[in-house]
């Protein structure tokens, strides 16, 4: 049982935003609202533990739809345990993992496998992501209807994007029979070639291969005309590029039902990080330019951009330890990605924090059609608190995910997550506030 | 007297206009010979150990820095990479642990992949001198080519100098348009479109698609190797045609001033992006570039090891 006293609690779903009590008993939310009478609670039920939240903020459980957990397979970046561990430091009681595991998770059994070992040894909720075609080879569907059953929240060929378009257009109508949501990693795989980085000034002057901000944008809008001839919901995965926030921005306007997504780093570094030749700086989509990048926040600003995920891409250090093509793509972000947006978003009035929990958990549980998102009386306790006031500065040696991958290593940054609460249970806690509680 | 801010020659971009005299001065008095007269000690390389890495194939550039280190009486260690632990899946990290734990004095290394002497650079204690890295830079070529400009004009300031052909994968092109913007000259590029990259202009050159009309009153001109390669990347439709618009021949340089320079970094493909007439003609100084090289790369060698005199590990 826990009582957390004196937070300013914030669901932008319910329109919520003052300093309540939350009383929570068997893993679920018994009681919010203000001032509630220890005392009345100890008669009833006995000893239980008091969280002072004052000058704190209570959130509804931060959502991160777009992450790695490389189990099955690659045990070695990252396994399930590992993977939620780094999502409850982070902040995160619930992430929803990508299907580019060995094997892929386009069958019931891979589905299955990750569903029952998130339960056996994940400490937040899981929700796995199958894939749209067979192997990721963008030829022929998926068992989408058993996929559904087994438990995927929603399909996707990440990484690997679906670069036929007929295949693209009956995946986006078979999946209406199972309500199933598609999330597209836009890019054509002809225009980006072998790049590693943005192409533009930046890899002019360092004569690496670039990928162009197009190699994107026209995957974005031929998903855009596939969602629209469809009628079918189409998630936008890591919107990087100026071109694509507009194209999105308009086909909004049009009635298109597109929701996306951009990441902390996407919205905190440009392409100059690659001038370090540092591998942590290689990710795709990469780091774009200085007019992306204020574009990217443009969108999280007047709503065209609805979520902000991590994109958490874990490697091992010596894949990222040596030359800048040759190294993985990926960049880790379960443990940097609440406090980047607190940050970059918050603290430089880019967001409200009503904004930023909105775009962290309100918004991804209604895009997946999972619970949580909201906080309400009956409903299981998925609790994030924030302190937007503290300061830290990121050491990757601390994580608690197994990579190191990282670009924002010794990074300053104000505000983080401090309690992570998930079915009512405390599953990390920042030490320095709550040791000795 | 000056010396060289860092320990290491990783670019061209990174130095200042006062050190690339400084380089140049010394070649100079390499060249003429007052630097044996003016030195005490003749062989100011005596006891240092110098490795030669070279992850791509090199001829002409290997050989060069062995001259000059040899010249100096230093000691030239070449790296031999077909017989090298690279060969048995060693890290690149490890590569340089180990030969770092060796304590070598210098080490040249040439990459194919842009930044990895800088990565290097940063993990030895030696001086570091890029040989070329990826399509990023070789500093040392460009060192070279400015030597051999000076010598020919006198000066660099106000020469007009055009580089034509792949642009997009020449870290010759790169360095050299470091540089020669930095000792005020003026730089013209050409060549298809396919073949130059993006945002270019920002280094301060003016971009022409048509090769004619970029040399038609210039000083220098400056060719580029093109990588056969660049056909089956879709760059080019071929090299017969290549050659046709945008190659360097004699017809092409009628319509050029009398005088004209024709430079080119080696190893040249005749009949591609210069023809053989022009390469041995009257106006082609490539072989006066690979002299210069050995006398520019022991002054870079010389104000290296004399930096180091001043470091304490």
């Amino acid at each position: 049982m826990l009582l957390i006293k004196n937070g300013r609690v914030i669901d932008p779903g319910n329109r919520i935003d003052e300093v309540l009590d939350i009383f929570i008993r068997e893993g679920k939310i018994i009681r919010m609202a203000k001032n509630i009478d220890p005392e009345r609670i100890k008669i009833h039920f006995g000893a239980f533990e008091v969280i002072d939240a004052s000058g704190k903020i209570i959130a509804p459980g931060l959502i991160d739809i777009h992450t790695h957990l490389r189990e099955p397979g690659q045990e070695g970046k990252e396994t399930i345990a590992t993977g939620c561990q780094a999502a409850a430091a982070g902040g995160f009681t619930a992430i929803a993992c990508m299907p580019n595991t060995d094997p892929v998770n386009d069958n019931k059994i891979v589905t299955c496998y990750i569903v029952n070992k998130a339960i056996q040894e994940g400490c937040v909720r899981v929700y796995p992501i199958g894939a749209i075609t067979r192997g990721l080879k963008g030829e022929q569907l998926a068992d989408i209807g058993e996929l559904k059953e087994a438990g995927v929240v929603a399909l996707s060929d990440d990484g690997e994007p679906v670069m036929n378009s007929e295949i693209m257009r009956r995946a986006l109508e078979y999946v209406k029979s199972f309500n199933l949501l598609i999330i597209s990693h836009c890019e054509d795989k002809n225009l980006s070639q072998n790049g590693v980085m943005h192409e533009g000034w930046v890899s002019t002057r360092l004569g690496l291969p670039g990928i162009p901000a197009a190699a994107e944008e026209v995957m974005v809008a031929r998903d855009l005309i596939l969602a629209k001839m469809t009628s079918s919901p189409i998630h936008i995965a890591h919107v990087s590029t100026a071109g694509s926030v507009e194209l999105i921005r308009q086909a909004k306007t049009e009635g298109i039902r597109v929701t996306c997504e951009a990441t902390p780093h996407h919205f905190t570094l440009t392409d100059e990080a690659v001038t370090s030749f540092n591998p942590n700086t290689k990710t795709n989509p990469p780091l774009r330019s200085l007019k992306d990048r204020e574009a990217i926040k443009e969108g999280l600003k007047d709503g065209t951009i609805d979520v902000i995920a991590t994109d958490h891409a874990p490697h091992e250090s010596s894949a990222k330890e040596g030359d800048y093509l040759s190294a993985p793509n990926g960049i880790i972000g379960l443990e940097t990605g609440v406090s980047l947006t607190l940050n970059e978003l918050v603290h430089k009035k880019i967001l409200s924090i009503n904004e930023a929990i909105a775009k962290l958990s309100t918004n991804p549980a209604r895009i997946l059609g999972i619970k949580g998102g909201l906080l309400k009386e009956g409903d299981e306790a998925d609790i994030t608190i924030i302190d937007l006031d503290r300061e830290f500065i990121v050491k990757p040696e601390t994580f608690k995910s197994k990579a190191r991958n990282t670009p924002f290593s010794n990074y300053k940054l104000k505000g983080r997550a401090i309690m992570t609460i998930v079915r009512g249970e405390i599953v990390w806690k920042d030490e320095e506030f709550y040791g000795g509680k | 007297m000056m010396r060289l801010k860092s320990k290491n020659l990783l670019s061209i971009e990174e130095l200042t206009p006062e050190e690339i005299l400084l380089i140049l001065d010394t070649a100079k008095s390499i060249k003429e010979g007052s630097f044996f007269i003016e030195k005490k000690e003749p062989y100011p390389l005596k006891g240092k150990i110098i490795i030669n890495l070279f992850y791509e194939p090199s001829t002409r550039t290997r050989t060069s820095f062995e001259i000059a280190g040899k010249r100096l009486g230093g000691e030239i260690i070449n790296f031999d990479f077909s017989t090298s632990s690279i060969s048995k899946g060693e890290t690149l990290k490890d590569t340089m642990l180990n030969l770092q734990a060796m304590n070598p004095d210098i080490m040249v290394i040439r990459h194919p992949v842009s930044g990895v002497v800088n990565f290097i650079a940063e993990k030895v204690s030696a001086s570091v001198i890029n040989a070329g890295d990826g399509a990023h830079e070789h500093p040392t070529q460009a060192l070279l080519d400015l030597f051999t400009i000076r010598e020919i004009f006198g000066n660099i300031k106000g020469i007009k100098i055009a580089i034509i052909g792949d642009i997009s994968h020449s870290r010759v092109a790169r360095s050299n348009i470091w540089g020669l913007k930095k000792m005020g000259a003026s730089v013209k590029i050409a060549g298809p479109p396919t073949l130059i990259p993006p945002q270019i202009e920002k280094l301060g050159v003016e971009v022409f698609y048509n090769v004619d009309a970029a040399i038609e009153d210039v000083d220098v001109i400056m060719c580029l190797r093109l990588q056969r390669e660049r056909q089956s990347q879709n760059l080019i439709p071929s090299l017969r045609e290549f050659s046709r618009f945008f190659g360097i021949n004699q017809e092409r340089l009628k319509k050029t001033k009398d005088k004209v320079v024709i430079m080119h970094p080696g190893p040249i493909n005749r009949g591609v992006e210069i023809n053989s007439e022009v390469a041995e003609g009257k106006n082609s100084i490539i072989l006066k570039q690979v002299s210069n090289g050995v006398v520019v790369r022991m002054a870079i060698f010389y104000l290296l090891a004399l930096r180091r005199q001043n470091v304490t590990y």
